[in-house]
């Protein structure tokens, strides 16, 4: 529990009483919650070792709901934390004492369905999931894919600018969303976007995707939708090493392949999910790839040749290509399930999200093990091999003094690794709370207030979201002063023609 | 005109007019220089800050200064079979910087995205003078804001980026013109979006005046052999169709991403909803236009001579907006380049760009909204 959340401001919890009064006003009935037992439930986002009940939480129902409990609060400077699922990995929805928690699970509506132009517009509570299942039955889908995407709402999906395991293929929740209605903290609604392509003018749009709650409240998405592949194919291939499957990925990619999925497991990760769910990995290698490809049946038949040759010319030791949809599943039910697989061999996991240029993955790996021996705790590896998003799941007692604490050290000497070797701190979890002290390994001090002066051009006084992924707020005041003053600059003879 | 060399030139350069409240505008290779209303201000060539810095064809990255010519970095992902999958196009001169400025994006918009999909980092100068880096130099990274979104068609109105990162992708080994000739108004969006929709992957739809609407089939050759075999039949109940050779197709794909064949002295943009593009050709038709159809409807290049805002009205009326590419100078000086945005929207547009530019350096009467800034804060 190394990261301090602002302390709370003692003003606002005075009036805490005030604050459900004019909460009750704006939403009435069952809408708002302040008593303990209710609260509860509310502690805690996918991050679980960080819990803090919110002072108080609000689900409105409707758009102009938002707009007054967003407006209330600005001008009664009271911060609001915004919450979807609450399935961030990186505590984006982590409560605040002194903050509202704006929860939008109400927001369950899919608006419209366009099959022609292939766009769906949706209310932010709809699960990821939900949107396939709407427009599968026409045989299209909504691409990315997070793991939680039973669960994960499409607005905390904007606003973590999600991925999942097809990313490499078919991008990341921002190049497959096209326009957001979004309520900023002073209570105003924009559209941003809409069902057009490349408007005019900066793309605020897409800062707001992935801004982690930190510049305003999606209350409408849409999103485009793709037609479902004829087909998918996956092969499963073994390799003694993981240097071996990293060189064979560096190949299928270099020879122009783009596979729908490209994931890699280490020894530990393969072992801990053959185990939960028996699907035949191989147990006698050092890494496992499972290479999808989709498309029409004769790309498919195509690619799955040219990439088990691959394998083949790298030193794979095992190979099996899926020989119908059931087997395909079956492939992906042990990796889908690796972190469960990896919650029974160890009493608590740490998942780490850093991405890495895919060819220092082997030196990477090596020094990972160092330091799993230095902080004397195991590490599993689950890789989205094709871009180079590292998972590596720190095994951890929470129960024994110490470690949990000792798990947040080698997860943070992890991510150093990641950003030393020209990567980044996260891939597709978001900085959140969990890596927000470390941002300045990746930005220096210009950086960080180049960002947060977007934050300021959103939410002036700094209510929305605080204490996420900014190390330090600076007051939006003192960003806004120039650092050049007449008469104090040089006057250099320049270059001219 | 001013041509920093480095950093180091850009940074005291912005500094410097800062001090004297002169205004600079940022330009690679000048090939749009007719964008936006006709202005007199300092001139700050990228061209000197050039040259690969990074490229590793397997990793699906490569770093570049901005100065560096199109032709230049296309050439050089060609000789590795790999391409800018958002498939930029621009005049001989045209930058790569100049190029992601202006979110130049061709026909394979519609399925692989554009110039903002791309754009994975960069280091730029600011308008208060400071060097900053955003995004980084892998393929999949959420860490703080996505300034390299806001960077992408920016024109110069929030910095000066000094080195670029941009996603690369393997080039199609084989790509096939399917065409559906003779074309009516209105059937053509039913073919295009009957195309998109389905599972033979077309990556491009395209419908020109002379009535050929062209579906682009890419990819590895059994692939594209399959569903070029596949189209017809998937087609069948819209129109026949045909393999279109090369050297016929690439003038037309080359209008129907660009315009730049259309005939009329004014030439606008016009991005709608797809469904809407061919109704948007029909209503414009009696005033006298050329046109042509891209991103499977949702680009609609419109030429005429006419010199009022018709264009733009009806395509708002058609939910979608209208940019002012090429225009006389009266015209240019009177209209603004992009479609005026809600005032809720543009009050925002103005904080973000201040939040780069708060002294308004880069404020060159290019674009009349940010020269109005303050009054929308009045």
């Amino acid at each position: 529990m190394s990261i301090a959340m602002p302390k709370p401001d003692a003003q606002t919890l005075a009036k805490r009483d005030r604050i459900i009064a004019a909460l009750r006003e704006i939403v009435p009935g069952e809408g708002v919650i302040d008593d303990l037992d209710g609260l509860r439930p509310w502690e805690s986002d996918g991050l679980t070792a960080y819990r803090q009940p919110p002072m108080v939480v609000v689900l409105p129902e409707t758009v102009e709901q938002v707009q007054q409990v967003l407006r209330w609060c600005h001008k009664e400077d009271v911060k609001v934390v915004p919450r979807g699922s609450g399935t961030s990995l990186s505590g984006g929805a982590l409560p605040l004492a002194d903050a509202v928690l704006l929860a939008m699970g109400k927001f369950k509506r899919i608006l419209d369905i366009d099959y022609e132009d292939r766009v769906v517009v949706v209310q932010p509570g709809v699960t990821n999931l939900a949107i396939t299942n709407a427009v599968e039955g026409r045989g299209f889908y909504y691409a990315p894919d997070p793991s939680s995407q039973i669960a994960c709402s499409i607005g905390g999906n904007v606003a973590e600018n999600s991925g999942g395991v097809h990313c490499l293929k078919y991008g990341l929740t921002t190049n497959n969303v096209l326009g957001v209605e979004l309520v900023l903290m002073n209570g105003d609604v924009v559209r941003l976007g809409g069902r057009h392509l490349d408007p005019g003018g900066l793309d605020l749009l897409g800062v707001i995707v992935g801004s982690e709650g930190l510049l305003g409240v999606v209350t409408e998405v849409t999103v485009r939708i793709l037609p479902k592949p004829e087909t998918a194919r996956a092969v499963l291939v073994g390799f003694s090493d993981p240097e071996s499957a990293g060189a064979c990925v560096a190949q299928v990619i270099a020879e122009g392949i783009i596979p729908a999925g490209m994931e890699m497991m280490d020894r530990p990760a393969i072992h801990a999910a053959e185990a939960f769910v028996k699907v035949g990995y191989p147990l006698d290698v050092g890494a496992l790839l499972i290479v999808e490809v989709d498309g029409p049946a004769a790309e498919c038949d195509h690619l799955i040749e040219e990439i088990a040759r691959i394998a083949g010319a790298n030193g794979a030791v095992t190979s099996r290509v899926s020989q119908d949809e059931a087997e395909r599943v079956a492939f992906w039910a042990g990796r889908k399930a690796a972190f469960p697989a990896v919650g029974r061999i160890s009493p608590d996991y740490y998942c780490m999200d850093g991405t890495i240029p895919r060819r220092r993955l082997p030196e990477v790996l090596s020094r990972m093990e160092e330091l799993s021996q230095k902080y004397q705790l195991g590490v599993a590896n689950v890789f989205h091999a094709g871009d180079g998003n590292l998972h590596p799941l720190i095994l951890y007692d929470a129960n024994v003094p110490g470690e949990l604490a000792r798990a947040e050290e080698f997860g943070n000497d992890i991510l150093r690794l990641c950003v030393e070797v020209g990567g980044v701190l996260t891939g597709e979890h978001g900085v959140g709370i969990e890596k927000r002290d470390l941002m300045p390994e990746m930005f220096g001090e210009e950086d960080l207030k180049q960002q947060q002066s977007v934050k300021c051009a959103f939410d002036p006084g700094l209510l929305l979201n605080p204490g996420k992924v900014f190390p330090t707020l600076h007051r939006c005041a003192e960003l806004g002063r120039m650092h050049v003053h007449h008469g104090e600059v040089p006057h250099p003879e320049l270059p001219r023609f | 005109m001013l041509a920093p060399r480095d950093t180091k030139d850009l940074v005291e350069i912005v500094a410097r007019a800062t001090a004297e409240r002169t205004k600079l505008e940022l330009a690679g290779g000048g090939t749009k220089a007719g964008f936006g209303a006709p202005r007199d201000c300092e001139v700050v060539s990228m061209q000197n800050i050039a040259g690969v810095v990074d490229y590793d064809p397997a990793e699906l990255v490569l770093t570049v200064r901005p100065g560096t010519s199109l032709a230049d970095v296309q050439d050089l992902v060609a000789a590795e079979n790999q391409m800018l999958a958002f498939e930029p196009w621009g005049e001989l001169g045209a930058t790569i910087g100049g190029t992601i400025a202006a979110g130049v994006a061709g026909s394979r918009r519609v399925t692989a995205g554009s110039a903002r999909d791309h754009l994975l980092g960069f280091t730029a100068v600011s308008g208060r003078g400071e060097t900053f880096v955003a995004g980084a130099k892998v393929v999949k990274n959420v860490t703080g804001f996505d300034l390299p979104k806001l960077m992408t068609g920016s024109w110069g109105r929030i910095g000066a980026m000094t080195e670029l990162t941009v996603k690369v992708l393997p080039k199609p080994r084989q790509t096939v013109t399917m065409v559906a000739r003779n074309t009516p108004l209105n059937a053509a969006y039913a073919i295009m979006a009957s195309a998109l929709g389905s599972n033979a992957e077309v990556s491009a739809a395209a419908y020109l005046r002379t009535g050929e609407v062209l579906l682009r089939v890419a990819g590895f050759a059994p692939s594209v052999e399959a569903r070029c075999a596949a189209l017809p039949r998937l087609l069948a109940e819209h129109c026949p169709l045909d393999r279109m050779a090369d050297d016929e197709a690439e003038p037309l794909w080359r209008n129907a991403m660009s315009g730049h064949a259309l005939q009329g002295a004014v030439l606008w943009d016009v991005h709608v909803p797809p469904r809407h593009a061919t109704d948007l050709v029909a209503t414009l038709e009696p005033l006298g236009i050329d046109w042509a159809i891209d991103w499977g409807g949702a680009r609609v290049w419109i030429a005429t001579d006419r010199t009022d805002s018709e264009v733009r009205e009806q395509a708002l009326n058609f939910n979608g907006e209208a940019r002012l590419i090429r225009a006389g100078d009266e015209m240019r000086a009177r209209v603004p380049a992009f479609h005026p945005r809600r005032p809720g929207v543009a009050m925002l547009e103005q904080r973000v760009r201040r939040a780069f530019d708060p002294a308004d350096v880069f404020v060159t009467g290019r674009f009349k909204e940010d020269a109005d800034a303050d009054q929308l804060f009045a």
